[in-house]
């Protein structure tokens, strides 16, 4: 109680002169200043601090010193840097289509579907609740040779010689990536029948009476009108992909992103070079160029992707 | 008016609360988690505090992955513990991020250390001055199952004593399906695990090598014995089809699971295979070279004082120091965790050599060597992938061998500057 009369009568000079829209609007801005100084403090600060770093040599236990743009020059001259940039532009190039093709099947018949339409659609939501470190030791089991990994068991019971899958250069990569993209599909089934389900029936009812045949319905009506959802759909999933972290570093944990680095992502060599070798520095350089990379994919996406 | 009241009320009682908790001094004791660890943790705290009451030790632990990262950042907050455990490895990085301090003489003399501990104490040295003293060292020795020994024909008492000895026991105990596949190991293979320091410490001394000169900071394995140190690793999956790497995901999940007839592993192991029901284990010292010689690893958590402790904290994180490596500390370490006292007295009793376990651990304390590593897992993960490119790249094992020495060499010098 006594709060609440202090807190009136305080400001009695200038606050009563003001006239009711100034007051409005120190509220609202009141109001707006704390998730403003929030994702000032919390998210744009850190990132001016990191193109700080990158041109330092700090490694938590030594000051910084500056070093100008060596730790680029070394990154640039890293055959490591080389491998890791490709395997996470792989992620992206594999990952997206054939998550978004998948998923746009799946939500384009759910939707048809009336019979447990709400049931079908937790089961396949259900993988995206599911912790990513979780599923991908139950994946890395999956992968495992026989006696105990389950598809290589099944493999062997048809008589097919074993595979490696994780063990192998060539076939980590894509193993890796199928439990991703299997996880991120309950979101985006989820968005693409909010957008199909957003197109009025009424289309649909003038294409049937003109006698449209169910591909050209597809082609002309639908694709166009859920484009929108496909763009946001496009540019999350593509950041998704570069970004993509804990499948790699959980369903290998011996090896982080091995065997011989051919499932490292960018994202894994960033968290190695600064939290087990504590290279700050070099780490920094290297979330620089992520960050720029992230930056010139969307803004790429978006410009071929606008409605023009 | 009321409320500067109620404002005065919590100001005296916060006051009053400060001033009851002056009475003891509170240091905190900072380890990674590891559940019998901060078991045996617990027990010494209860016991030192019996002992001190006026002091209060408060222990926080962090998971393995974090816990470098944690430790510095907090200590150059000016928060964190007053004590902290430490891998001996990292001495040098905390030394220089001005963590740690010296243990002053006058507490701990250097020739009382020296006298008492293992020489493998060297590694905590820096100039004149020790900066942590351990409970506990670790060493390696060659885990068997018995039961796979005896369905194999081979006496379960007699495990091999050369490496010549395990290649053939292995391949006695290897089990294959009917296409080749290896259902059941004669040998682990897991770089990831203790194999690297099988490989770097024991395999290459044993072949003739050294794995490093010049105090660790020259890469010295890229010769002949280097290369036939290599060779026989690679051998067991390539020629003699003995194991396999990522078997059973880990060396020590498929020897647990009764999969693998033999692996190397640490006396920090002994906890988890301690658990094992389905089949009895034997342990004995790693195989010796034709020619006799032995070699092994070992390492260790020292516990040091941070530069955050000051005054009356100083003296209580001296004294709980001193009582966490007394020889009664160290044989519930051993009791609890199944680590090796670090104190000659404490490890070397009868009682213990006779061991049937501990034993071949303490044997192989006498010729042990400690690896000065600069960056770990960067230095482990050298090793991952010299055996993956010849073991899954199918490269030749001499070009693998040089480009390991090169990547490693690499780290170091970066380490140096």
């Amino acid at each position: 109680m006594s709060i609440a009369v202090h807190w009136e009568t305080a400001p009695s000079g200038l606050w009563s002169r003001m006239s009711l829209g100034q007051k409005q609007l120190i509220w609202a801005w009141g109001f707006l200043a704390v998730p403003l100084l929030f994702y000032v403090v919390i998210r744009f600060w850190p990132t001016f601090q990191a193109f700080y770093l990158s041109v330092t040599d700090w490694t938590i236990t030594r000051p910084a010193s500056f070093v100008g743009f060596e730790n680029y020059t070394r990154l640039y001259a890293d055959p490591l840097f080389w491998q890791v940039f490709r395997n996470t532009f792989l992620y992206l190039i594999l990952g997206t289509p054939i998550s978004l093709l998948i998923s746009f099947v799946v939500a384009y018949y759910l939707d048809r579907v009336r019979f447990m339409h709400s049931f079908i659609r937790a089961l396949y939501f259900l993988p995206f609740l599911t912790t990513a470190a979780a599923m991908a030791w139950v994946w890395r089991w999956f992968y495992q040779p026989v006696p105990i990994g389950v598809i290589n068991d099944i493999l062997s019971s048809f008589g097919i010689p074993q595979q490696p899958f994780l063990r192998s250069t060539s076939q980590a990569l894509p193993a890796v990536l199928a439990p991703a993209i299997w996880a991120g599909l309950g979101f985006q089934i989820i968005i693409f029948l909010a957008g199909l389900r957003a197109i009025p029936t009424t289309y649909y009812e003038a294409a049937r009476i003109d006698g449209l045949s169910e591909g050209a319905i597809l082609r002309r009506i639908t694709l166009p009108l859920v484009k929108p959802t496909l763009v946001f759909l496009v540019v999350f999933s593509s950041i998704g992909f570069l970004r993509i972290f804990d499948q790699v570093y959980n369903i290998n944990t011996n090896d982080p992103g091995g065997p011989l680095n051919s499932t490292k992502p960018l994202v894994l060599m960033i968290y190695q070079t600064a939290f087990s070798s504590y290279e700050m520095g070099y780490a920094a350089a290297q979330t620089v160029v992520l960050f720029l990379i992230l930056l010139a994919i969307s803004l790429l996406q978006l410009r071929i992707m606008r409605d023009r | 008016m009321r409320f500067r009241h109620l404002l005065a009320g919590v100001a005296i009682s916060f006051a009053t609360l400060a001033s009851s908790g002056v009475k003891a001094v509170e240091i905190e004791y900072w380890q990674y988690v590891f559940d019998t660890r901060v078991k045996a943790m617990n027990q010494l705290i209860a016991k030192f505090q019996e002992a001190n009451p006026d002091i209060k030790v408060k222990q926080t632990t962090f998971p393995y992955a974090d816990y470098q990262t944690k430790v510095a950042a907090s200590i150059l907050a000016g928060q964190g513990p007053d004590v902290v455990q430490l891998f001996y490895g990292w001495t040098d990085n905390f030394i220089s991020g001005k963590m740690i301090r010296p243990l002053r003489a006058e507490a701990f003399p250097s020739a009382d250390i020296e006298r008492d501990f293992f020489p493998i104490i060297s590694a905590m040295k820096r100039g004149n001055d020790y900066y942590g003293l351990p409970t506990a060292v670790r060493s390696l020795a060659l885990f068997y199952n018995k039961k796979a020994f005896k369905d194999a024909g081979l006496d379960p008492n007699n495990p091999p004593k050369t490496i010549d000895e395990l290649v053939a026991a292995a391949e006695k105990t290897t089990k294959r399906d009917g296409s080749g596949n290896i259902v059941s190991a004669g040998m682990t293979l897991d770089m990831g695990g203790q194999d690297h320091q099988w490989w770097r410490e024991v395999l290459i001394r044993q072949f003739g090598g050294a794995p490093y000169t010049d105090n660790d900071t020259k890469v010295a394995y890229n010769d002949e014995a280097g290369l036939k140190a290599l060779t026989f690793y690679t051998d067991l999956q390539k020629k003699h089809k003995v194991g396999q790497a990522g078997f059973m995901d880990e060396g020590q999940a498929a020897f647990r699971a009764g999969l693998a007839a033999m692996t190397i592993d640490g006396t920090f192991r002994l906890g988890s295979f301690g658990t094992i029901k389905s089949f009895e284990w034997g342990v004995t010292e790693l195989p010796a070279n034709a020619q006799g010689m032995r070699s092994n690893y070992a390492s260790y958590f020292a516990n040091a004082i941070t530069t955050k402790a000051e005054g009356e904290k100083l003296a209580a994180a001296e004294k709980f120091l001193a009582y966490v490596s007394s020889p009664e500390a160290m044989k519930v370490w051993m009791e609890v965790v199944g680590e090796l006292p670090a104190r000659r007295t404490a490890a070397l009793t009868p009682e213990n050599i006779a061991h049937p376990v501990y034993g071949p651990f303490l044997k192989g304390l006498e010729y042990a060597h400690t690896t000065l590593f600069k960056d770990e897992a960067a230095q482990r993960q050298v090793a991952i992938d010299m055996a993956n490119r010849v073991l899954i790249g199918g490269e030749d094992p001499k070009t693998s061998l040089a480009k390991a020495a090169e990547a490693e060499q690499a780290i170091i010098d970066r380490a140096k500057r």
